[in-house]
């Protein structure tokens, strides 16, 4: 036992030091540590099934039970649930805990079945992998086991093996303190417990594979990963998920060359082990047969397969043409799908070019100045003692950032201010929720933190601002003067951007946003649609379903002379294309990708790209060959060693190991304020509705749509408004209304929602069934529709 | 309609006002429900859900732990005969062999008239008066054939109304508490003083 005595060493001693030995090794651990997490550091290995350090322990399945010396001779305790103590000796290994920790085993595996020969989980069980290395390796038990049907449904994705569970509650904990979601619990008592879903009402989470991840036995499968391979024979590589712009940490594993699993890494800054069922299942589209595997160009029969020479020398034989009319006349748009390096690649095939005109934003996003404001990392804005909430909804947006906010508000280390028109995910768990009319939000920003109360509580410490686009049918300058508000209140307020598209920070980065005061996607889109861009290409994009104002689009692609797309499929936007070049997918390239914070991590290629489609950045220099102009690199290295060394914000990544682990934040510039014009929104007229459009987590994404597990549940578009409204339209609930604005209408059914505010409709965006593009006009204000019954 | 009705929903509502945490009601509302349908139904615990902010898996996963909650319709008596160590040793086994006979269903099942539930119980905790038996939770001690036929004729022509209320009538959660008794919604750890009404004649 060593208690460092500050007045023999000279040292000041740390207070939250605790001087514990373990199995004879003195070591210091943290006040309020638990014995299991403080033997994990010394390497002293506790058996454990319901432990789960990013969860509070409950102490459900007993195996961790170690010695711990007392005045009364050794004692046996749960190392997760006893925290440790000044001078506390404990020994992991000894006779009497070898015998009560293979007595706890022997009891769970009584009703455990041996199916491991046909289990998913076989080889990487820890129920497995622990009855080995503390089991008894004989069980008394010769009773008949449970029985009961294997395994159920309980959702469009998780299969749940009663038989198999040992009732260690780490699912149903996550799903109630971590998701929120307590859509499974422990049902029925004594020898009947079990998890289960209330009847008829499946785990409907968006975070349902973690549960997965984490359940200790084969209890929980996943219908992706279910016989597709077994444990020893996938080959794995950690990367970071580009689904949306969180940028989880992932390991990315693989099977005879194909994608079968995501799964959590852990990782202090960003998603702490957990995905989200998004990002953890869309693989299976990179395994799509529908990817394109050779270029195609277009013929008199249709798109037709070529070689790479025949594709890239008539893709530069149109931008040429398209040039000598001027630099005007082409037009990037897209980006944010790819790597750094491939963002940057293209941006320097653009400069040489003297291409002006590029966006890897479509419309849906902010001003880039928003990332020159003070910024807030994910970790900064999770501490904060104000989280002021001006986003879409997180939930369906950024889920793993949900995640993260929750925690804040729930371990009550902030408190969040929510400004929204519709109730979101966080909503919940806000202390204070201000309702505001699209348009409206800079007056009851301003209204809201004058108050004494919340000027009180903006007082108490750091206030972050979470800044997004919560509705794609208002002007985006609605949300930077609600910011602007905040920052009149808070001046030394800090932001958390919350662009959602997967790279699109370290796009425009790296140079693929409008320069020499070019316009933005909208701006290029309809310049196209008036027949000014003669070539459009189109870098991982698909604005039919991308952007909101589909009319636009729909002009663009009809008017442009050339259209060159480069994408895994073909798309919407796409199958009129004159040229298609086939890009590596996720897993199939490596890079590095810069999240919603400015984190810089890497991705790495797991498995060969598909046919002969190759990465953004290989295509931008053979591109450029085919044009003349050579960007000057000729491997990834070289690419990325011109990136950190030309765009100073990613000079921190300079040595490529920052990159792996927690990733490293982006050289910082030096804060600006934000500039807002002073548009304001129209009245409303009171018999209209005020139109919100926001995203829900499984729309008509190509990712989605291509991924078998997840296509069934993407939902049919249908117009929510509060039940309250639908006895002044005179409709009931689920019938179909004309939905008009400014001359167009669609015909829609209307669904009652109480988490929509009064005289608000709320649409979501690029789902299935009806088209609500005619109704948005991105360039308006603000969007007024009326409701009608049809007669 | 098998959710709370009216007058049930505002005294649920009374209930949950007493508590700091609306989910602490989850118990007394589910007697309520169980009250006003004789067992819990599906729709009945999806509004008990809503009522105290918790999911309906939550409330099913409390509902379930408890054998006096019945999730299918229950006759209007509920017979549970005990049949552990002391009641088996003087003729719990018999006994239950006659009810099945008179009542004419096995242990488990309901009459088709719906009047009665036969089921077998663990210790009812009278041994020294086994063989026992409850009708919706009273007793009947010592029971024999004969006690038994009495007991379900008399039933059966309502001479015990009195005494057997019918399944799920409560007394207990009925009980009038003052509304300036009730805690209400706040943080149990911002509870840091005894109620006012206690006149500091206990801590907390």
């Amino acid at each position: 036992m060593t208690i460092v005595d500050p007045a023999k060493t000279g040292e000041v001693a740390d207070p939250n030091a605790v001087n514990i030995t373990i199995n004879g090794k003195p070591t210091v651990a943290r006040k309020g540590e638990l014995i299991i997490a403080a033997a994990d550091r010394t390497d002293d290995f506790i058996p454990r099934f319901c432990y789960h350090p990013r969860m509070p322990s409950v102490g459900m399945c007993r195996q961790c039970l170690v010695e711990v010396e007392t005045p009364r001779g050794p004692m046996m305790v749960v190392s997760c649930m006893t925290p440790v103590a000044e001078g506390q000796v404990v020994r992991t290994a000894t006779d009497a805990v070898k015998k009560a920790q293979e007595g706890v085993l022997e009891l769970l595996l009584a009703n455990h079945p041996l199916d491991c020969p046909v289990c998913d989980k076989g080889g990487e069980c820890p129920l497995q992998d622990q009855a080995f290395s503390h089991g008894p390796g004989e069980s008394r038990f010769v009773e008949e086991k449970r029985h009961y049907e294997k395994p159920i449904a309980i959702s469009d994705i998780v299969y749940l093996d009663r038989e198999r569970c040992i009732l260690c509650d780490r699912c149903t904990r996550f799903a109630d303190e971590v998701a929120g979601d307590a859509l499974i619990s422990f049902t029925s008592r004594g020898n009947d417990t079990q998890v289960m879903t209330f009847p008829d009402e499946p785990f409907s989470s968006y975070f349902s594979g973690n549960t997965v991840q984490i359940c200790p036995v084969g209890a929980l499968t996943a219908k992706p990963y279910r016989f597709k391979a077994r444990p020893w024979d996938l080959d794995q590589t950690e990367s970071t998920c580009t689904s949306c712009s969180v940028g989880c940490r992932t390991v990315v594993q693989s099977s005879r060359d194909e994608l079968v699993r995501y799964q959590g890494v852990d990782v202090d800054p960003v998603n702490w082990g957990w995905l989200c069922d998004r990002g953890r299942y869309n693989f299976e589209s990179v395994n799509s047969p529908d990817r394109l595997t050779n270029p195609l160009v277009k013929t008199d029969a249709g798109l037709e397969a070529t070689s790479w020479a025949v594709a890239l020398e008539s893709a530069a034989r149109m931008i040429r043409l398209a040039l000598a009319k001027g630099q005007r006349s082409v037009a990037i748009l897209g980006g944010a799908r790819g790597t750094n390096e491939d963002a940057f690649a293209w941006a320097m095939l653009a400069d040489k070019l003297g291409i002006d005109q590029r966006d890897a934003q479509l419309g849906d996003g902010l001003n880039p100045e928003v990332f020159n404001l003070n910024q807030a990392t994910i970790d900064e804005a999770c501490s904060a003692s104000t989280i002021i909430l001006l986003a879409p909804d997180l939930k369906e947006e950024l889920p793993v950032l949900y995640l993260r906010l929750r925690d804040a508000a729930q371990k009550r280390r902030s408190k969040i201010i929510e400004f929204s028109a519709h109730d979101s995910g966080l909503t919940p768990y806000a202390w204070r929720t201000f309702d505001y009319e699209p348009g409206n939000q800079a007056r009851v920003v301003r209204d809201a933190l004058s108050t004494d109360e919340v000027r009180q509580q903006l007082s108490r410490g750091q206030v972050a601002v979470v800044l997004g686009r919560a509705n794609l049918a208002e002007s985006e300058m609605f949300t930077l003067q609600a910011a602007a508000a905040v920052f009149e209140a808070v001046p030394n307020a800090k932001v958390l951007p919350v662009l959602r598209r997967g790279n699109v920070r370290g796009a425009v980065v790296a140079g693929l946003t409008p320069q020499n005061d070019a316009g933005d996607a909208i701006d290029i889109l309809n310049a196209a649609a008036a027949g000014k861009i003669d070539c459009l290409v189109l870098l991982g994009a698909d604005p039919m379903s991308d952007v909101a104002d589909a009319g636009v689009v729909l002009r663009a692609l009809a008017q442009v002379k050339n259209l060159i797309s480069i994408d895994t499929m073909l798309t919407g936007s796409n199958r009129n294309a004159d040229v298609v070049l086939p890009a590596a997918a996720y897993g199939e390239k490596s890079g590095t990708t810069t999240n919603l914070e400015g984190r810089i991590s890497n991705l790495s290629q797991k498995i060969t790209p598909r046919g002969t489609s190759r990465p953004d950045w290989m295509i931008a220099t053979e591109l450029g060959i085919a044009l003349g102009v050579d960007i000057g690199v000729s491997s990834l290295e070289q690419l990325n060693q011109k990136l950190v060394a030309t765009v100073a914000a990613f000079s921190a990544s300079k040595d490529p190991r920052s990159t792996r682990g927690d990733g490293v934040l982006m050289t910082r510039e030096t804060p600006v304020s934000i500039s807002s014009s002073s548009v304001k929104a129209p009245e409303r007229n009171s018999y209209d509705f005020r139109l919100v459009v926001s995203r829900t987590m499984y729309d008509k994404a190509q990712s989605t749509l291509a991924s078998p597990s997840l296509v069934g549940i993407v939902n049919d578009a249908a117009i929510h408004v509060h039940p309250s409204e639908l006895a002044r339209i005179g409709v009931a609930d689920g019938t179909n209304v004309r939905v008009g604005s400014e001359g167009t209408s669609i015909v829609a059914p209307i669904k009652a929602n109480s988490r929509v505010h009064r005289g608000v409709a709320w649409l979501p965006f690029n789902h299935t069934g009806v088209e609500i593009n005619p109704l948005l006009n991105i360039k308006g204000e603000v969007t007024d529709v009326r409701i009608e019954p049809i007669k | 309609m098998s959710r709370l009705n009216e007058a049930n929903t505002k005294l649920a509502r009374e209930i949950i006002s007493r508590y700091p945490r609306p989910k602490s009601a989850l118990i007394p509302l589910l007697h309520i429900s169980q009250e006003q349908n004789g067992y819990i139904t599906r729709e009945a615990m999806q509004h008990l859900g809503e009522l105290v902010g918790v999911t309906s898996a939550e409330v099913y996963g409390t509902a379930t732990f408890y054998e006096m909650f019945k999730f299918e319709p229950v006759g209007k008596y509920l017979i549970n005969i005990c049949g552990t160590m002391s009641c088996a040793l003087l003729g719990a086994h018999e006994l239950m062999h006659h009810a099945e006979k008179k009542l004419g269903v096995k242990a488990g099942g309901t009459t088709r008239d719906g009047m009665f539930t036969l089921a077998h119980a663990e210790c009812q905790a009278a041994c020294t008066e086994a063989p026992t038996l409850q009708v919706n939770y009273r007793y009947r001690l010592r029971v024999t054939p004969a006690d038994f036929d009495k007991l379900v004729d008399d039933l059966r022509d309502g001479k015990l109304g009195d005494e057997i209320p019918q399944h799920g009538v409560l007394a207990k959660v009925r009980q009038v508490i003052a509304p300036e008794r009730a805690v209400g919604a706040m943080a149990p750890e911002d509870v840091n003083d005894a109620p006012a009404w206690l006149d500091g004649k206990a801590a907390l």
